[in-house]
């Protein structure tokens, strides 16, 4: 076991590594832009000497590498912010103010994440499930008509468009038969059964597509793996198919299935914006194109940076869980 | 009735018919070999006796019957009941041949409880059970690793307890001990016998290796493209064979009792170490793969370089051609000291599959090093360079013994032997005067390995070269050279002419690794193996 904790210390130590990497780099590509990084922080409606006050506030005339200790500072331990004739206080993790809308932008996160993480780690569960289920499927039953039809009908979940998906099931489900009410955000605290129902759609049509990509990727990785020898091995010795697959195929086949998960799962806590558009789900997605559409550069340096947090995230636990299934990892 | 019964098997795959009408039988408690080259159909006859072949889109014909099962008539049901529960089948490669996920103890207790009602603790029980018996130390803590904890001979023996576990009629062993080395072969052999001598089992073996075959059954079939050659008792097939093809291929066998004959080395020193070592990692976790070694390679002869796997052969191997810079002591080409990479110190690499770029011709592959020469001199795209590179590739081609027509060629269009003809082409085309060879013919067949090994003779006869010869087949090495050096863990043990050290070698190491090699006279195999036993007791 020492072995394993020493691999999941090296892991996280590198976790941090790499979001300090990202803070840098996205500190340096939203603030050491050429223009007038005060007024475009402030917002266009600034006067001068709001814009006077923004760049006391945020140091705009220190150094590069002090402005950005100041950011980091910031997100540690917290900072405050003068703004002339009070003192307003940001804590930890401080990701700025928003001169647009008056509001911390860690508190206009805070509202939108819950959105986004409810909508992905649910269409997470239906697309793991739908994916790796149809991929196993069509791996076992290679060369029957039943693994066409299912090759069909992943190939056509990738290639059609969310809002294509979405629009239909809602039409479907919820104009013509009208089995579930139009879909509408209810936050799980309130009420964790309206939260799941008018989740439901939204879920599936994120979950088709991402879907599709899921199974064809355990589809390869599963004949990939059926076709190693120490699959040959149980098959000569009398193991029967079912157990083969259960036992020794899928698990094999599931590392690579894991590595993209870990990916889309991140990605899509930020990257949802359409499911989350023609639902009317109030999340990250929507809240960043809002913000680059209005210019609120604190909101889109924040957001940026907390999408960067959760994709690497993601991938830590993802390089974790694949330890744990094969431990020759730890090793390496 | 026969354990075995084969009449008129055959087996096609599309188009190429891998077995064609062999028939053979085999009594209870007997064992029987059959041996061949790469492509001779063996390992499909052994599939075949298990059914393996069966919803692959091969087709089959004859009758197959195995220890009372019609397999080509028996239910999925009956052949289940079949593998693993009358008849276990050990694979070649046991590294890959068991779930990287699974502890070995489990693995073989899930085969055990496939064929045996039995619950979970009493098949672990029995999984212990025969890791013990096939000698694995401390089988109850050991049945808790998972195989890359394995050495590869333990793993081998792990694959042999797994066939062990359901107590079968038959044993069919595919190239069992062609991933091991020499030592642990003698071992995983001999258990082999040991069990067969205990259970009164019948053992199928497939060899590509005379000499392994020599030493664990007692009859031989020769196959060659699918059909039987030869078929006998192994005292007269190997002794005084009847077919032409037998004949050819018992003398490609090098022998390790064969003296070497007459050198044409000459005094003239090219490639010296001195105190050669050389490190990987550090602190806690540095591994010295080669320490203080001292070589000297002279015009004209050949260095042979023998071990067994991580022994420090192809490390010292790479550092004399410059492709790994060493961590201690140095190098001297002709007299003077040198590092890094030398045109004039080449390599033969031992893959020639993997050696060699697929998506390049391989004439391309061999101009490479006269292009990186020309640009050095600043020669490149002077009138006619192209031309003059060609036709000297060409020239190549055919001083190893391809065609000049063959420039185009992609590697997949080559068979093995002539892949690595095309990897000594590539070593030729910098005029080297020394040739590292890399376990040069380790992926060949004998008959293969011997044309290579007559051809790089010929080009040292011819050029004058100074050949290094790294090996881990112990007759291979005595054939072709005229000194030899025996390593282990990155130390040479012993050194000197290849016939002294063979015929009274000193150090024990290199009379332990002599007296494994498989003899090819049975009786010769017999002896040995009951000098080793009483080794083993003492």
């Amino acid at each position: 076991m020492n072995g394993f904790g020493g691999f999941v210390l090296r892991r996280a130590v590198g976790t941090v590594i790499t979001l300090l990497a990202i803070s840098v780099i996205i500190y340096v590509v939203f603030y050491a832009t050429p223009g007038n990084v005060a007024q475009i922080t402030c917002g266009p409606r600034c006067s001068p000497e709001q814009v006077r006050q923004v760049t006391e506030q945020l140091r705009l005339d220190d150094p590069l590498y002090l402005r950005y200790w100041h950011f980091l500072v910031g997100i540690l331990v917290g900072r405050d912010y003068s703004t002339g004739t009070s003192l307003e206080h940001c804590a930890a993790p401080c990701l700025g103010l928003s001169y647009q809308s008056d509001q911390q932008v860690l508190d206009i996160i805070l509202t939108k994440l819950p959105v986004s993480l409810s909508l992905v780690l649910g269409a997470m569960v239906l697309w793991l499930v739908l994916g790796v289920g149809t991929g196993v499927l069509s791996a076992w039953r290679r060369g029957r008509i039943s693994e066409r039809v299912l090759t069909a009908v992943t190939l056509a979940g990738t290639a059609t468009p969310v809002f294509v998906i979405g629009l239909v099931l809602m039409i479907v489900v919820c104009g013509e038969f009208q089995l579930l009410p139009f879909p509408q955000y209810v936050p799980f605290t309130d009420d964790p059964e309206q939260w799941a129902w008018n989740l439901l759609l939204p879920w599936f049509s994120l979950a088709l597509i991402e879907a599709a990509a899921f199974a064809r990727l355990t589809r390869a990785s599963m004949l990939e793996t059926l076709a190693e020898d120490h699959i040959r091995t149980f098959r000569a010795y009398g193991v029967g198919e079912r157990a083969i697959i259960r036992r020794h195929a899928l698990r094999g086949a599931l590392a690579p299935v894991i590595a993209l998960n870990a990916n889309n799962v991140g990605s899509a806590v930020g990257g949802a914006v359409l499911t989350e558009t023609l639902f009317g789900l109030p999340g990250i997605g929507q809240e960043l194109v809002h913000a680059v559409k209005v210019v609120d550069l604190p909101v889109v340096v924040g957001m940026v940076l907390v999408i960067g947090f959760f994709v690497v995230l993601a991938n830590a636990v993802a390089d974790v869980l694949y330890a744990v299934a094969d431990r020759r990892v730890v090793l390496a | 009735m026969s354990l075995v019964d084969v009449t008129d098997l055959t087996v096609e795959f599309g188009s190429l018919r891998a077995v064609d009408g062999l028939s053979f039988r085999l009594e209870r408690g007997a064992a029987l070999a059959l041996v061949g080259e790469s492509g001779s159909g063996k390992s499909t006859v052994a599939g075949a006796l298990l059914g393996l072949h069966h919803g692959t889109g091969a087709r089959i014909g004859g009758s197959v019957h195995v220890v009372g099962t019609d397999v080509q008539r028996a239910s999925d049901e009956e052949l289940r009941r079949l593998r693993g529960g009358k008849a276990a089948m050990v694979f070649q490669d046991p590294l890959s041949s068991l779930d990287p996920y699974y502890a070995i103890g489990d693995q073989i207790a899930e085969v055990h409880r496939v064929h045996a009602r039995v619950s979970r603790r009493a098949a672990r029980a029995r999984a212990v059970e025969v890791l013990d018996r096939v000698g694995i130390p401390d089988a109850r803590r050991r049945s808790r690793s998972r195989p890359h904890e394995f050495s590869g001979g333990m793993r081998q023996r792990a694959l042999i307890a797994m066939a062990l576990a359901c107590a079968p009629d038959l044993l069919i062993a595919d190239e069992p001990t062609t991933a091991l080395d020499v030592t642990v072969q003698a071992q995983i052999l001999d258990l082999l016998h040991t069990l067969r001598e205990e259970t009164g089992m019948g053992l199928l073996l497939v060899t590509h290796d005379v000499g392994v075959a020599a030493e664990s059954v007692d009859e031989v079939l020769v196959m060659r493209h699918g059909k039987a050659v030869e078929h006998g008792p192994v005292g007269t097939v190997l002794g005084a064979p009847a077919q032409a093809y037998t004949r050819e291929l018992l003398g490609a066998v090098p022998r390790v009792d064969a003296p070497r004959g007459a050198s044409r080395a000459t005094d003239e020193v090219v490639l010296e170490a001195t105190g050669l070592g050389r490190a990987f990692g550090r602190g806690k976790q540095q591994v010295v793969a080669v320490d203080d070694v001292a070589l000297t390679i002279r015009r004209g002869e050949t260095l042979g370089i023998v071990g067994e796997s991580g022994s420090g052969k192809t490390t010292l191997g790479r550092m004399l051609v410059g492709l790994l810079e060493p961590t201690a002591g140095r190098i001297s080409y002709e007299g003077s000291a040198h590092t890094g990479v030398n045109p004039a110190v080449q390599m033969v690499f031992q893959d020639p599959v993997s050696s060699l770029n697929p998506r390049r011709s391989v004439g391309e592959s061999i101009a490479d090093p006269l292009r990186a020469r020309g640009e050095a001199r600043g020669e490149v795209g002077g009138e006619g360079a192209e031309e003059r590179i060609r036709e000297r590739v060409r020239a190549l081609l055919e001083r190893v013994g391809l065609e000049g027509a063959h420039y185009d060629r992609y590697p997949h269009e080559f068979s093995g032997g002539q892949r690595q003809r095309v990897g000594i082409a590539r070593a030729l085309a910098a005029d080297p005067r020394v040739i590292v060879c890399d376990e040069p013919v380790s992926a060949l067949d004998v008959t293969t390995q011997a044309q290579v090994v007559a051809l790089l003779g010929e080009l040292q006869r011819e050029l004058g070269l100074a050949l290094v010869f790294v090996a881990h087949d112990l007759a291979v090495v005595r054939q072709v050279s005229d000194r030899v050096a025996v390593m282990r863990r990155g130390r040479i043990v012993e050194s000197g002419p290849a016939d002294e050290v063979y015929d009274s070698p000193r150090d024990p190491y290199t009379r332990r690794l002599l007296a494994a090699v498989p003899a090819l006279d049975p009786e010769v195999a017999a002896r040995r193996r009951a000098a080793r036993r009483e080794l083993a007791v003492a």
